[in-house]
């Protein structure tokens, strides 16, 4: 066994090369600074924003399964809708003055009972093809679906849940009707939760992942504990997911059934490809771009939003591999590759 | 109870002359086509606006459906589809999704939003005793046209070349090409069909299941436990496992009503997590 | 003299329908074993080894690593135990680079690859060893870039050294020089010469060169059974093996 005492030039290279990665980079800090900006520059549409940074979350969630580990699923969506009615739930119980009602206690609430759940069913995403994860991820999503709203006793059913009354955050803020605490609030979860995911997809088991969606022979060869890693990730992203419905839930004060509705697995997956999927941030582009033209175009006729909405998935499909973060990172590799050095 | 049975039954082969094009689709090319339904909802609503605007008579409708929709499939595949057979299946899914938005949003524009009614021809309306159940006329209609139509796609599979060519081509499609047989081909021609009897069952459909436009997406997940059921190597498998679950889920809804499509989303779950290949199908050999 | 079994197979049969891959092969090999694994096209050589790294399982008979029943482990529990392979074909992550490959290696080996708290490069004694393997492969000059754009010669390289990361007991090289082209095939023969005296080697090959080159022991496989074994000298000049190679390629010394 060689002691090495001091590491080599080239290892002290490497080294700097490596954690050079994880640093925050100028687009990044401007994003956020511009997000935070935006409850300023936009003080009439910050529930629409609020709803943004929502939908955002849940896009992130499919980035960690799907962009990172590979694990192809229709069912993201109902995480989230399991944490907007646990997380409503709870509010509900509390009536706005005990614990039960704390907003962050819901974001446990709501995380954890998601979580809970996808751990329980991470099973059925392990074994077989692409083709039986999609379907097996659809027919859960569909079944929780549908016992939300036969489970009318519990969560109101067609008419969704009533009374929904989250307390003041902190013990100090109480959500406004102009929606000025929901979007800091909102916006402070989705940053704290994405420093997390962006710790863990620069780590170790964030570069696993990425192995895993690779070449899962290769990683069983080197003695990598796949299963294990994949049932991590899907839980963490159950657990995202679920908050983001909790954070639905309070902002709104309602849960409705649109919440667990397929429509949410799908917009989500949609909002990540749109962006990019394995970049992190895809999915927060998406969520801007989705949302903000679901907007404008849907008060024109509803039908000319889902009508392009269509049709620039087809030409995704066809054209443009990546979303949009794919497409930049192409475009930047190739002026690399033409102007920088060797 | 006979009455459900028999119900049940109608609604099954629906559903499997509905889905079988899928079937095929999917074991042939490997492909998932969530976009399957449209060309349904294609027939049905050709057959409602011959029916309502032009006057023409029901029966005239039903080789119109299967036409138009076959030459839609046919166009479609050979101009988009084609593009995708390499890609992965979550590529497929997206872009079939994409075109049912598409089309969703395109009928949405053109007929509103509202559950289309049929009349149906007077001959084909009211009711029969069949063994002391009452059985609608139209049911016992859609069970002969569907019937029919099994037993010629059967004799199409098992007693033509075009049949054993295909079945070659679901078996393994390598050694299909190796033998000189023109997979491409034979996909295109087993699309259009495929299409074609999903927009006759859209037209046979109008006098059972509600039309409006968001058709595709409600039936695409009934397409998809009657594959992940029936399996994709034979066309046997499918439509048993269509047949049961129509009586599922119509004896679901009339004696359970608040358990309904729980049970049969279920069953899909379990069937793919305990036998990825359906409960039907035999072993593959791939 | 008893030298440490470190690899071994008893009664080794694979079934795959009506083929008999596999056909009862009792197999030995013992520390810094310098093994070569020959034997006509379709003779069972993958297979074999195959099974013995664990990615297939046999339909009876037992594996052993160094002394432990391996028969039932997947192949990750054996690559763990000290077992690394690699492949005829590349196995490797076309979007990750050389050396995050070999971190990522290393990580696994000591356990730590499921930390999430600090980012990739924070072990600088994981650096500092992943750094000296690219060294000691040749191919540090290629540690940042992108493994799905390297010649396929580095990456052989690369391939090589992902198992040697894992400090492996036994070592199973499949065809190391198989698709590499001419120019570069030196290189990965004079890795193969330098491997680890320690480590326990089984060579897959096609080209006589390289078998007597480097084996001390010769193995032949024909129709899935072990056909003869013996010294690199033995196995050359036993009319029998000339015979079954009758047709494929001539047995040069």
């Amino acid at each position: 066994m060689s002691m090495i005492t001091s590491p080599s030039p080239e290892a002290v290279q490497a080294r700097a090369v490596l954690l050079g990665r994880s640093n925050w980079g100028a687009a990044e800090i401007a994003f956020w600074i511009l997000a935070v900006a935006c409850y300023w520059i936009f003080p009439t549409k910050l529930s629409l924003l609020s709803e943004i940074a929502i939908l955002g979350l849940v896009a992130l969630s499919v980035d960690l399964v799907l962009g990172y580990a590979g694990i192809v699923t229709l069912g993201q969506g109902a995480f989230f809708g399991i944490g907007a009615y646990a997380a409503g739930l709870a509010a509900k119980h509390g009536m706005g003055t005990s614990l039960w009602s704390d907003p962050l206690i819901g974001l446990f609430i709501g995380g954890g009972v998601a979580a809970f759940i996808g751990f329980a069913t991470s099973f059925l995403v392990l074994r077989g093809s692409d083709m039986t994860r999609l379907m097996v991820t659809l027919g859960v999503a569909l079944i929780v679906d549908e016992v939300v709203n036969q489970m009318k006793w519990l969560t109101g059913g067609s008419d969704g849940l009533q009374g929904v009354l989250p307390s003041a955050v902190l013990g100090i803020w109480d959500f406004d009707l102009f929606g000025r605490v929901a979007y800091v609030y909102s916006l402070v979860v989705l940053f704290v939760l994405f420093v997390i995911a962006r710790a863990l997809v620069k780590s170790p088991f964030g570069l696993s992942l990425q192995a895993i969606k690779g070449n899962q022979l290769r990683t069983r060869a080197i003695g990598m504990p796949v299963n294990a890693r994949l049932i991590a990730v899907y839980t963490v992203a159950a657990f995202y997911a679920g908050v983001a419905g909790a954070l639905a839930a309070q902002t709104t004060q309602f849960a409705s059934p649109d919440y667990v509705a397929f429509h949410r697995s799908a917009d989500a997956m949609l909002m990540l490809v749109f962006g990019g999927a394995g970049h992190l941030y895809g999915g927060l582009l998406g969520s801007v771009i989705f949302r903000t033209m679901q907007d404008v175009l849907g008060n024109i006729t509803p039908q000319y939003w889902q009508f392009w909405l269509g049709v620039t998935l087809v030409a995704l499909v066809l054209f443009v591999r990546g979303g949009i973060l794919g497409l930049l990172d192409n475009l930047l590799s190739a002026w690399r590759r033409k102007g920088g050095a060797s | 109870m006979l009455t459900i049975l028999l119900d049940g039954i109608a609604y099954g082969m629906l559903l499997f002359i509905l889905a079988v094009g899928l079937c095929v689709t999917l074991g042939l090319m490997n492909f998932i086509n969530l976009a399957h339904g449209t060309f349904a909802m294609a027939g049905g609503y050709l057959t409602i606006t011959l029916m309502q605007q032009m006057g023409v008579p029901f029966l005239l409708c039903l080789p119109a459906a299967f036409i138009f929709a076959a030459v839609l499939g046919l166009v479609l595949e050979r101009t988009l589809y084609r593009h995708l057979y390499d890609k992965t299946h979550l590529d497929q899914v997206l872009f079939s999704i994409g075109l049912v938005f598409i089309s969703i949003a395109m009928v949405d524009y053109a007929y509103g939003a509202n559950q289309q009614i049929v009349n149906l021809p007077d001959y084909l309306t009211g009711r029969l005793n069949f063994l002391g159940a009452s059985i609608g006329v139209y049911r016992v209609f859609v069970i002969l046209i569907c019937g029919l139509l099994v037993i010629s796609l059967q004799l199409v599979l098992t007693k033509t070349r075009f049949g054993s060519r295909l079945r070659a081509a679901v078996d393994d499609g390598r050694v299909a090409r190796g033998l000189g047989i023109d997979v491409t081909r034979i996909f295109a021609v087993t699309f259009a069909v495929g299409s074609g009897l999903a927009g006759l069952g859209g037209a046979l459909g109008t006098g059972i299941i509600s039309f409006d436009p968001t058709f595709p997406l409600k039936y695409m997940i009934y397409f998809l436990i009657v594959i992940s059921v029936g399996g994709t190597t034979t066309i046997t498998g499918p439509f048993l496992a269509a047949i049961l679950l129509g009586v599922a889920d119509v004896a679901g809804k009339y004696y359970v009503p608040a358990v309904g499509g729980f049970i049969i989303y279920t069953i899909m779950v379990v069937v793919l997590i305990v036998r990825p290949q359906g409960l039907f199908a035999r072993a593959a050999g791939k | 003299m008893s030298q440490r079994i470190l690899l071994e197979s008893r009664d080794l049969v694979k079934r795959f329908g009506g083929i008999t891959a596999t056909d009862h092969v009792n197999f030995k090999l013992p520390e810094g074993a310098r093994h070569a694994l020959i034997g006509p096209n379709g003779a069972g050589k993958t297979t074999f080894v195959n099974l013995l790294s664990g990615v297939l399982t046999p339909t009876s008979g037992e594996i052993l690593l160094d002394g432990v029943n391996v028969t039932k482990w997947s192949a990750r529990r054996r690559a763990h135990a000290g077992m690394a392979r690699t492949f005829q074909i590349n196995q490797l992550f076309a979007d990750l680079t050389p050396i995050e490959t070999l971190m990522l290696t290393i990580a696994e080996r000591e356990n730590a690859g499921a930390s999430w708290w600090r980012p990739v490069g924070s072990r600088s004694d994981f650096v500092d060893e992943a750094v000296a393997l690219l060294a000691q492969l040749g191919i540090s000059d290629i540690a940042h870039a992108r493994v799905g754009e390297l010649a396929y010669g580095k990456q052989r390289l690369l391939e090589i050294a992902v198992a040697l990361a894992q400090k492996p007991k036994v070592l199973l090289l499949d065809e190391p020089a198989a698709g590499v082209p001419e120019h570069e095939r030196e290189q990965i023969l004079d890795v193969v010469a330098a491997l680890p005296k320690e480590v326990a080697l089984i060579l897959i090959e096609h080209d006589m060169h390289l078998v007597f080159r480097f084996a001390k022991s010769i193995s032949v496989l024909v129709n899935g059974g072990l056909f003869c074994e013996g010294s690199p000298e033995e196995i050359a000049n036993d009319p029998r093996v000339r015979q079954v190679y009758l047709g494929e390629e001539e047995v040069h010394v």
